[in-house]
């Protein structure tokens, strides 16, 4: 199996504190993985890493032929403005940059494929509707309807399913599973450690450092997930600098 | 009727011009204003209007009242700020509106004073408050060629811009312009508030910027509506304020500007979206 994503002694962080501490390993084509771990643990900050909206502090992100453009990013819904005044259509529409870009129009057969993403999150009649009038589950469909404009090779999805009902995380669940099915590469920040074990064949236990990278069952054993409990949370601004640095 | 709205434009040059003055300013003044708004940064944008001030005051020291000096001043006072503070408020940890807060008194003691150096009161109240009156053939021209510049700018950069905005995670990962489209977009409000001094002089200038844009949001939830309908107040401000101004004697920036603010005030009472009467009026509640 080629590799997507590979990491080698990856450090990220923010103002030279590691977010994500010495990770090495790779991300197969086609992988469904989950990434998961307590809250500070760079769960995020690896997938900005990837998306390359972060840079390393140390070590190196290759992403062999997959581009930048390969790769499709649902940032967690925290960081969008939902008060902005942009329809449903406008803001699935978007996931056409890449062809479209600055001042492309937006064709026929862009308006069907557009359409067709809409219908199969189940937002048909939605289209005119703002952002801002959606339930948070509404709008997590509405997000991976640009997600399937998108047509990437990597999808990155972070915290999708976060305070969604059954019924919605089921649906999108779907999509995920379509998307494995296509061969395409996923990779998921998740909290939901039964929906992992059920859903997810890979998982990647990260508290900062990795804990355990490999078959779901076994990264999420009971000793591995103390292990990364006792992560501390600290952000020690009189740390020393990182030994093995080089 | 022909009196009241036609003649005065059609006997007095200097009406006509204003006429023209207004009109031009709104068309890109106003959409601006819109993004201004979007991005909380309303008072941003008056900050920014006062940091042009001492740049103007220096170009009106070496220069006097010379069009092309003020104008280059002002402009790069303007930038000079506004790429300041924005890159502040991306690289670091403060905040855009306080970065810029810093400036504005600063700024506007110091023109007030360069000003002072040289002028009298008259000059420094034409500074402050405007003379849309006044506007020549020149100035006009400045304001019309940058306002232009200025939609075009705006309509290459409205996508990214857009999505910069409801999105900015989802933009860094499909392109790099983040950065240089929040620069570009500083820069045209510099640009829009640099025209805007001229006819209506520092404080005034973010008028016609903010308050057709504010206003326009109680009307539409779509941007690009919303854009539109801020176009349009902006206009019909402008006319009304000349027309006012004319016929009752009042200064000619202030009226504008109120004109505005009473479309202001009747959006915020009569609007759709989240305006007052909606919201005292309690409807039935529909079906689904």
């Amino acid at each position: 199996m080629a590799t997507a994503l590979g990491f080698q002694n990856l450090t990220l962080g923010y103002d030279r504190h590691p977010a994500v501490h010495h990770l090495s390993g790779e991300i197969g084509e086609g992988t469904l993985l989950a990434v998961v771990g307590p809250n500070g643990a760079g769960k995020s900050t690896l997938l900005k890493g990837i998306v390359g909206v972060l840079r390393p502090l140390g070590g190196k992100i290759s992403r062999n032929d997959v581009n930048a453009r390969d790769i499709a990013y649902l940032p967690q819904i925290a960081e969008i403005d939902r008060s902005f005044p942009i329809s449903v259509y406008d803001l699935v529409a978007m996931g056409l940059w890449k062809r479209a870009g600055l001042l492309g129009g937006i064709g026929a057969k862009d308006r069907e494929e557009i359409a067709t993403a809409i219908e199969t999150v189940g937002l048909r009649g939605f289209e005119p509707r703002a952002i801002g009038t959606l339930s948070g589950g509404q709008m997590q469909r509405a997000l991976f309807a640009r997600l399937l404009l998108q047509d990437a090779r990597v999808i990155l999805l972070d915290e999708p399913f976060a305070s969604l009902d059954s019924k919605t995380v089921a649906d999108l669940l779907e999509l995920v599973h379509r998307w494995h099915g296509e061969k395409r590469t996923v990779v998921a920040v998740l909290h939901d450690f039964e929906l992992v074990r059920q859903h997810f064949p890979e998982a990647l236990l990260l508290a900062r450092e990795p804990v355990a990278w490999g078959k779901t069952a076994e990264t999420l054993s009971a000793e591995n997930l103390l292990k990364a409990r006792r992560m501390s949370e600290a952000f020690d601004d009189r740390a020393g600098i990182c030994e093995d640095a080089a | 009727m022909y009196d009241l709205f036609i003649a005065p434009f059609a006997e007095f040059d200097f009406m006509r011009r204003a006429l023209a003055g207004v009109i031009i300013l709104s068309l890109s003044a106003a959409p601006i204003g819109i993004f201004l708004m979007l991005r909380r940064m309303s008072l941003a944008g008056d900050v920014m209007a006062h940091a042009i001030l001492p740049g103007a005051a220096l170009g009106f020291l070496v220069a006097g009242l010379d069009l092309f000096a003020m104008t280059v001043g002002g402009i790069a006072a303007g930038i000079a700020v506004a790429v300041a503070a924005g890159l502040v408020a991306r690289f670091t940890e403060l905040k855009e509106d306080a970065a810029l807060a810093a400036f504005y008194l600063v700024s506007l003691a110091l023109g007030v004073t360069l000003i002072s150096l040289k002028g009298s009161n008259v000059d420094l109240f034409r500074v402050l408050f405007g003379s849309v009156l006044a506007l020549d053939n020149p100035t006009l021209l400045v304001i019309a060629s940058f306002t232009t510049f200025s939609l075009f700018a705006l309509a290459l950069i409205w996508r990214p811009l857009v999505l910069e905005c409801v999105d900015p995670g989802f933009l860094r990962s499909v392109s790099g312009s983040g950065t240089v489209v929040h620069l570009l977009f500083l820069s045209l409000v510099v640009l829009n508030l640099v025209a805007a001094f001229h006819a209506l002089g520092t404080l005034l200038a973010v008028g016609m910027m903010m308050l057709p844009a504010a206003a326009a949001r109680f009307w539409t939830q779509d941007v690009t509506r919303m854009a539109a309908i801020s176009v349009a107040i902006g206009v019909v401000s402008g006319v009304g304020g000349l027309l006012v101004s004319f016929h009752a004697n009042l200064p000619t920036g202030p009226a504008v500007i109120l004109a505005a603010g009473i479309f202001y005030a009747l959006s915020v009472v009569l609007g759709p979206v989240g305006g007052l009467r909606k919201r005292l009026t309690p409807s039935q509640h529909l079906e689904a």
